[in-house]
């Protein structure tokens, strides 16, 4: 459009891309965004997965082998950074742009027969603001130490004073995220006006792919958490380097009014994660069952209920810190009413396959694979909902078990459950499904493998981030790092997987998933054109969802 | 298309007001966290109080003492007695001891709290060198008041039934700013005359 213009100086046609420089760097299309942030993401689940083999390896047997001082003492200031910077990218930088930043763009304006964003120009700064933000991250893992706070950066660890980090890696992680944060804001507010104003004519709210609902949903968390994180590390920021006391109790602070502030945000955070997966795979269960997506309407109240319920239980996650019995109960309680919501989503999913003509193709695995994992972490999230169980499972593994099976395993299945399902809409040419099917297998089975015995490690209580263990831990972390290894060497397949299809893989036509495809991108070609929609379609109630 | 572009804009912008809230608001939270502790005891936080009702009951519990002071302070810190037996209602005093270790007058304000924390609402004081920054010099030893009593209220709350000892505790900080507020010693002539 205007770029098109000022370059070349002519009306721009379909399928007339700009230049190298002028498309990738000064990008205003939706779906060139959507593909810089999967690149994005795949670049960085490469360096956060490499420092979770890093740790892997550690744990492998006990005592300390790799992480050690020059004098061969145990490092466990290093440990403690290789844990912050594998939480902070896996968060920030892998789950969030591939499934906001790039399955959002390239698939929500498509779906609801939008011709792109509602402000493409400040989309491309939201993904822009990103690389700083990560360049900044990975700095705050090498300069000064440091920064060995953990995702959650709790002071008084992460503050300046004695027992904190006193050198600039913390300020540099706090930067990058409010970088990454603006960017997720700037991102939300475009997903939500593009939602709202944007749809083709007789695309109600009612009639909106599931996959649109999710990711408005997400939009509206991103929008009323990250603010909250923001204002919380700012505060740190202002307690480290100006002398304010918010968090510091010489000077009249709590340092436990972090941890509300910052679970405030968590905890729909995590929902952030996982909601886009929910649309993802709803779609992808529809589509090779050959059935509309059963209770749709359901289907998106939940998804509304999760996002509202998950403001209001965020102390779960703060059990230890001395609340009140009373408080405790409420959280308890509250946090159990979100299994009903995502109970509604996991037997929708399952009552949508009963009947259904189904054929198990890869995207397919993935999604079977996803509500299987998912359902397994919720389950023991009903288990550490508990505050009276969680006073003794709290920074085991137990917790680390769980929150891998909801996000590592759940979050990251929907990452290639779309991945797998999309690929050949975005770039034109499908993966081989004996490929595909290799990855989902060889990853299904490794993530278990690592997982699994992390709950008996954590019922036996093995305390999490910490760098060593007590010998008689070492047969399942034997067991749980040969896991990460098979994960590990799945996942470099799958790279080269992507590259090979993207390179030679078969071409594949507009609907390559036949009659159960129903959403409006499978109307266009593979790949699309440049511009898609600039006339917006008109949306019939049989060809809604 | 411009009627498109202005109700984006307004989206855009109503979003943007959001944001803009939700920042607010986490300032907002520091205050209201601040005075929802002060106000229902939240964390152990201690209540103030005019006066004592007097002993309404027979019910006793143990006060026991703790006293931690900041590395940065050069200060020696202890409870005079480790712990006393208190009637509900009864006003009680107490002493802390605290040394200057070091070589020049310094400066130094306690933080406070109470375990377990849920009886915060309860414990009431009435004077408390807490309230106030205290002053040490070189070298000098002086005994820091609190007096306090315990709200009989208390056994009416069954959540405190199982309460049979309460331990009050404080921290010496170093004092962020430099008025000093020298009331402490004329604050014990007080209430020893007082009692």
């Amino acid at each position: 459009m205007a770029y098109a213009d000022s370059a070349h100086g002519h009306e721009d046609h379909h399928n007339h891309t700009p230049g190298f420089f002028v498309r990738w760097f000064l990008s205003t299309n939706h779906k060139d965004i959507g593909t810089l942030y999967l690149v994005f993401s795949v670049i960085a689940a490469l360096i956060g997965g490499g420092f979770s083999m890093w740790m892997r390896t550690e744990l492998m047997h006990p005592g300390v082998s790799t992480m050690t001082l020059a004098d061969g003492a145990p490092d466990g200031h290093l440990w403690n950074v290789v844990v912050t910077a594998h939480g902070l990218i896996m968060v920030f930088f892998v789950v969030m742009p591939a499934l906001i930043g790039g399955f959002g763009n390239w698939i929500v304006p498509m779906m609801i027969g939008a011709p792109d964003m509602a402000f493409p120009r400040m989309n491309n700064i939201s993904f822009w603001l990103l690389v700083p933000a990560f360049l900044l991250l990975l700095g705050s893992a090498v300069v000064g130490g440091g920064a060995g706070t953990g995702w959650t950066i709790y002071p008084p660890l992460s503050a300046a004073g004695p027992g904190g980090h006193a050198n600039m890696a913390v300020d540099m992680a706090i930067f990058a995220l409010h970088l990454a944060g603006a960017s997720s804001i700037l991102g939300a507010v475009n997903f939500i006006t593009t939602i709202f104003n944007m749809r083709a004519p007789g695309m109600t709210l009612h009639r909106m792919p599931l996959f649109v609902w999710s990711m408005l949903v997400t939009a509206f968390l991103l929008l009323l958490a990250v603010p909250v994180l923001g204002g919380a590390i700012t505060m740190l920021l202002t307690d480290r380097n100006f002398g304010t006391s918010f968090f510091s109790p010489a000077g009249g602070g709590d340092p436990i009014l972090f941890q509300h502030l910052f679970w405030f945000f968590g905890h729909p955070e995590v929902y952030i994660m996982i909601l886009p997966a929910f649309g993802i795979v709803s779609h992808v269960i529809s589509t090779f069952s050959r059935k509309p997506v059963f209770g749709y309407l359901a289907m998106a109240y939940a998804m509304v209920a999760i996002g509202f319920v998950g403001f209001i239980v965020w102390a779960h996650h703060m059990y230890t810190v001395g609340l009140d019995v009373n408080t405790r109960a409420y959280f308890t309680a509250a946090t159990m009413v979100i299994a009903v919501p995502t109970g509604v989503k996991i037997f929708s999913w399952i009552a949508t396959m009963w009947g259904g003509s189904i054929t198990f193709e890869t995207p397919m695995l993935w999604a079977i694979g996803f509500i299987f994992l998912f359902t397994l972490g919720g389950v023991t999230g009903v288990v550490l909902a508990n505050a009276g169980v969680d006073l003794s499972l709290h920074d085991t593994y137990y917790v680390v078990a769980h929150f891998h099976y909801v996000l590592s395993l759940g979050a990251l299945f929907g990452i290639f459950c779309g991945m797998y399902y999309w690929l050949g809409k975005m770039s034109g040419r499908q993966y081989p499904e004996w490929a595909g099917k290799i990855h989902f297998w060889t990853t299904f089975i490794g993530v278990n493998v690592i997982f699994f015995p992390q709950h008996f490690l954590g019922l036996q209580g093995m305390p999490r981030r910490i760098i060593d263990y007590a010998p008689e831990f070492a047969g399942w972390n034997y067991v749980s790092s040969m896991g990460a290894f098979m994960t590990g060497l799945s996942s470099l397949f799958f790279i080269g997987m992507l590259i090979w299809t993207l390179a030679k893989g078969r071409r594949v036509g507009d609907n390559y998933w036949g009659e159960g495809a129903t959403t409006l991108e499978w109307t266009v070609s593979s790949p699309p054109p440049f511009h898609t929609f600039e006339e917006q379609p008109t949306i019939k109630e049989e060809q809604a969802h | 298309m411009s009627s498109g572009a202005a109700k984006n804009k307004r989206v855009g912008l109503v979003c943007g007001g959001v944001v803009a809230a939700m920042i607010g608001l986490a300032y907002a939270s520091v205050p209201l966290y601040d005075l929802f502790c002060k106000v229902t005891g939240f964390g152990g936080t201690t209540q103030r109080a005019e006066m004592a009702p007097g002993a309404q009951s027979d019910r006793t519990i143990i006060v026991r003492f703790n006293a931690d002071i900041s590395d940065s302070l050069n200060w020696r810190f202890k409870p005079v007695s480790r712990e006393i037996t208190v009637k509900l209602g009864e006003e009680k005093l107490a002493f802390f001891e605290a040394t200057n270790l070091g070589t020049k007058a310094s400066m130094g304000t306690a933080v406070f709290n109470v375990t377990p924390q849920k009886v915060g609402g309860y414990f009431s004081k009435i004077q408390c060198f807490c309230f106030e920054e205290q002053t040490l010099q070189p070298g000098q030893t002086m005994d820091f008041p609190v007096s306090f009593f315990i709200d009989p209220e208390i056994f009416d709350e069954r959540n405190l039934d199982d309460v049979k000892t309460i331990t009050l505790s404080y921290t010496f900080f170093p004092a962020k700013d430099a008025t000093a507020s020298d009331t402490t010693a004329s604050l014990a002539q007080d209430l020893r005359e007082r009692r």
